[in-house]
């Protein structure tokens, strides 16, 4: 399994960051030296092992469904790029094309 | 750099000024001195240290008013545990009112809208903060060479880095600028500086301390942690800040021991594991050597020493680039330019600022690893990689399950080197 241009076009779009020629090329190179260093966890044979996601294992965490005190909108736009009343305001969602 | 003139008598003073908490708190309890005197000692070393670059924002007039409301408590009796202790704080926990830059432009301007629980268990021990210190972009680094604001310097050398990502926090403590100071440890960000500057660092076992406030790097890895020029000193931040926290549900609901207590000295009859991976010959003997000569201290007071096997050892960092950067990948999605962060200027729809202010905010390495994260979560990927990170891991655990039926803790070096060259 080899990474190529292609893929890290791909992957960066899924992860909505865009690279100049120079720095796919770069990129290419690097994921696949990382993957090819990842590669050694075939040595192991994990067919009956259980994932693991977290070092404790937990259950759903619940609380009581009540009422507490939160931030005010006004507090939470505090940081917003761009705003108007209450709201964020970001670029035009349903466009032309 | 002599700004200003600095009378001997003073710097001596400023010596047993700037001690380790214990000897503070004793001197502030004789009445020898007082919170706010500790405070601006503090705040003039750290103007003296300004080229170390440990700090990204220093609050000293905030600082300077605390440490006057910690005096008045002092004078009625009602003063917290932790009185006399000044803080730095890695800019990566949340203080309500302040900025958490987290070393990137995508966060250059934000400021927190809440407390960590953390800083909030702090302020009500009587603990001051005195500034929040540099870092590696969202803590992905081991040298605070990946900051957005700049390399922060080796005390011991300075021509050396401090290791990462909690560098500034390290250097704070090494060059007394601060009593203690706050980390977050996701893969050794706190250990690894604090060994490379010479400091005892503490990560504490997962969900030992509450998360709630902590920018997430990658969650099921992340902890806060603490520095100190003691064990002692580490120990009074955990003991303040550990516990569960209903605001962080993967905070652990255990009771929270004495640790104090805990510190005899006496180790007689501890079971110490050794871990024979972890001391190959490719260690440098600057390194081995003077864990040996500890190994033998504790012999000789009469620990039992055991080698021991981590099979999966070798395995550990290809899990960790999976899953640290998968978890990592998804966390910092959050950063999309609508709400907060860094937005780019003049994108004409969505998806265009999206990608913008992501590409422009983001440091390299970051990008990096959110390129390998996504990738090894992608369609077709994700068994391969991601399934086979999770199952492995399960081994590691394993390991050290297995390992501590037969020893109490384990003597591992933090890092192969000691603190690198900058660059």
């Amino acid at each position: 399994m080899s990474v190529t241009v292609k893929d890290v076009e791909h992957v960066a779009k899924l992860a909505r960051l865009e690279f100049s020629e120079t720095e796919k090329e770069v990129l290419t190179h690097e994921l696949n030296e990382i993957l090819g260093y990842i590669e050694k966890l075939n040595e192991l044979d994990t067919t009956n092992v259980e994932p693991l996601s977290h070092v404790i294992e937990l259950s759903n965490v619940v609380r009581d469904d009540v009422v507490r005190q939160s931030a005010s909108a006004e507090e939470m736009l505090q940081n917003a790029p761009d705003r108007t009343e209450k709201f964020f305001r970001v670029p035009k969602v349903i466009g032309e094309r | 750099m002599q700004d200003f003139f600095i009378p001997s008598s003073l710097i001596i003073q400023e010596k047993c000024c700037l001690n380790d908490f214990e000897a503070l708190h004793t001197q502030l309890i004789a009445g020898e001195t007082s919170c706010e005197k500790i405070t601006q000692a503090y705040l003039r070393r750290i103007e003296q240290k300004k080229n170390l670059h440990a700090f990204l924002h220093v609050f000293a007039d905030e600082a300077a008013e605390r440490a006057r409301t910690v005096d008045r408590k002092l004078a009625d009796g009602t003063a917290g545990p932790l009185a006399g202790m000044v803080i730095a704080v890695k800019d990566v926990i949340c203080m309500k009112g302040h900025p958490v830059t987290c070393g990137s432009r995508m966060l250059e301007n934000f400021i927190s809208p809440y407390d960590a629980t953390v800083i909030q268990r702090l302020d009500a021990a009587d603990a001051v903060v005195i500034g929040k210190t540099n870092m590696d972009e969202f803590a992905m680094g081991s040298s605070t060479e990946n900051s957005a604001f700049g390399v922060t310097l080796n005390p011991m050398d300075e021509s050396r880095v401090p290791g990462g990502s909690s560098g500034g926090s390290a250097v704070a403590v090494a060059a007394s600028m601060a009593t203690t100071a706050l980390g977050s440890d996701t893969g050794g960000s706190i250990r690894q500086p604090a060994a490379l500057c010479g400091v005892v660092g503490l990560k504490p076992t997962y969900g030992r301390v509450s998360r709630y406030g902590l920018v997430a790097f990658a969650s099921s890895f992340d902890q806060i942690g603490s520095f100190g020029s003691t064990v002692r000193d580490v120990a009074y931040v955990l003991q303040t800040i550990a516990g569960h926290d209903p605001c962080d549900s993967t905070s652990a609901d255990l009771s929270v021991p004495d640790y104090l207590k805990a510190l005899t000295g006496d180790v007689k009859g501890l079971r110490v594991g050794i871990p024979t991976e972890y001391f190959t010959s490719a260690l440098e003997a600057e390194i081995s050597g003077p864990i040996m000569q500890k190994v033998d201290l504790l012999k000789r007071h009469g620990a039992s020493i055991k080698e021991i096997s981590l099979p999966h050892s070798e395995y550990t960092i290809a899990t960790y680039y999976i899953l640290s950067t998968a978890e990592a990948s998804s966390n910092l999605a959050r950063y999309d330019g609508a709400r907060y962060g860094r937005r780019a200027p003049g994108v004409k729809d969505l998806l265009e600022m999206y990608t913008q202010s992501r590409s422009e905010g983001f440091g390299n390495e970051v990008k990096r690893r959110i390129m390998l994260g996504t990738y090894v979560l992608s369609a077709g990927y994700y068994e391969a990689y991601y399934r086979k990170g999770q199952k492995v891991r399960r081994l590691i655990k394993q390991d050290f399950d297995r390992a501590f039926q037969e020893v109490d803790c384990l003597i591992t070096p933090t890092s192969p080197t000691s603190a690198f060259k900058i660059g």
